[in-house]
């Protein structure tokens, strides 16, 4: 154990710092209502949003994702999801920055198939390297390999996110161990991005030192979205308290947590 | 003239630019953003930009994802 006493310094990616270290996704949700209610229960400041074609024809009053979740009020993070090339990642990265008028943070994940939506490593760190050299601050959705974690770093990218389990699993950190490394080895936030299912996954994740977690199905897909976006905030915030407490020793045999001497019997 | 716009193919007045192309479409004011034969078309360049026959367009906008 180090003699020093853990810091709080508050979540910085690329120069920006965040209070909350919960990201919030925006898919999965009954409607914009409730979008905006969850949103704002978690305490998040960055939200993820897909980019998508916009539907011809459609009614011009059309209710916007952005106005419900403002630009003015959080930072947004447009994603790649549904990407399974890095020249298509790359291209919805750079509509995504027009899009929101030159905003250069993006969430890059390039998919390997739709049965796992497990990423595809080869395209991911292909695009990983052509958007850092055009200017992108990336945050890498990426597998839990320590090698291509580090990797992903040595590119540029401002956070790497290692799945905890398969997207809208729900299965929580399936393995932890490599999870471990991946955060030994980290120059750059390590968030859990994925398979989040439980507040308690996520208060682990933030007690084993993870920078922060981003999380979408476990919220949206709750019963009461709202009341459990708020559940998260508060794992997320005792996880990262007890990284900087420090957890206990396990030990082998008890210790009593009352006095043996003064006993009545004694 | 025919253009191919977010992957269908759709018949326009030719010289028609991309300002007249988000009017026609009602989505003048909206937050999207547009590509011209997979490259960025700046929102300041919208009003000067033609389209030609043959081009294909791509219109997004920020929706729900994770």
């Amino acid at each position: 154990m180090s003699a020093e006493q853990r810091q709080d310094i508050p979540l910085t990616v690329a120069g920006r710092v965040f209070s909350s270290r919960l990201l919030v996704g925006t898919g999965k949700y009954r409607d914009f209502d409730e979008t905006a209610a969850a949103v704002e229960a978690s305490g998040t400041e960055l939200v993820t949003v897909a980019v998508r074609r916009t539907n011809l024809g459609q009614n011009p009053d059309e209710p916007n994702l952005l106005d419900a979740v403002p630009m003015s009020r959080y930072t947004i993070l447009p994603n790649t999801a549904g990407c399974y090339t890095a020249k298509d990642a790359v291209r919805t990265c750079k509509l995504a920055r027009e899009l929101l008028d030159g905003h250069n943070l993006v969430k890059l994940e390039v998919l390997g198939d739709d049965g796992t939506l497990y990423p595809n490593v080869v395209e991911t760190l292909k695009a990983a390297e052509t958007l850092v050299n055009d200017g992108f601050d990336v945050m890498v959705y990426t597998s839990d390999d320590p090698i291509v974690a580090k990797e992903l770093e040595r590119i540029g990218c401002c956070a790497v996110m290692p799945l905890g389990s398969l997207i809208g699993s729900g299965h929580g950190l399936l393995n932890p161990a490599t999870l471990e490394i991946i955060l030994g080895n980290a120059e750059v936030p390590i968030l859990v991005d994925a398979g989040i299912g439980t507040p308690s996954d996520a208060a682990l994740a933030m007690e084993m030192g993870c920078a922060g977690v981003l999380i979408n199905s476990a919220i949206a897909n709750a019963r009461q979205p709202v009341r459990m976006a708020h559940a998260m905030k508060l794992a997320v915030e005792a996880g990262r308290e007890a990284y900087l407490a420090e957890r206990m020793p396990r030990r082998a045999s008890a210790s009593p947590s009352s006095p043996f001497a003064g006993r009545i019997n004694a | 003239m025919h253009i191919q716009l977010n992957g269908e193919h759709r018949e326009f007045a030719s010289q028609l630019t991309i300002s007249e192309l988000i009017d026609q479409l009602a989505l003048t004011g909206r937050r999207i953003a547009v590509e011209v034969n997979e490259e960025i078309v700046p929102r300041s360049q919208h009003a000067e930009t033609r389209l030609s026959p043959g081009d294909s367009v791509e219109i997004v906008h920020a929706i729900g994802g994770g």
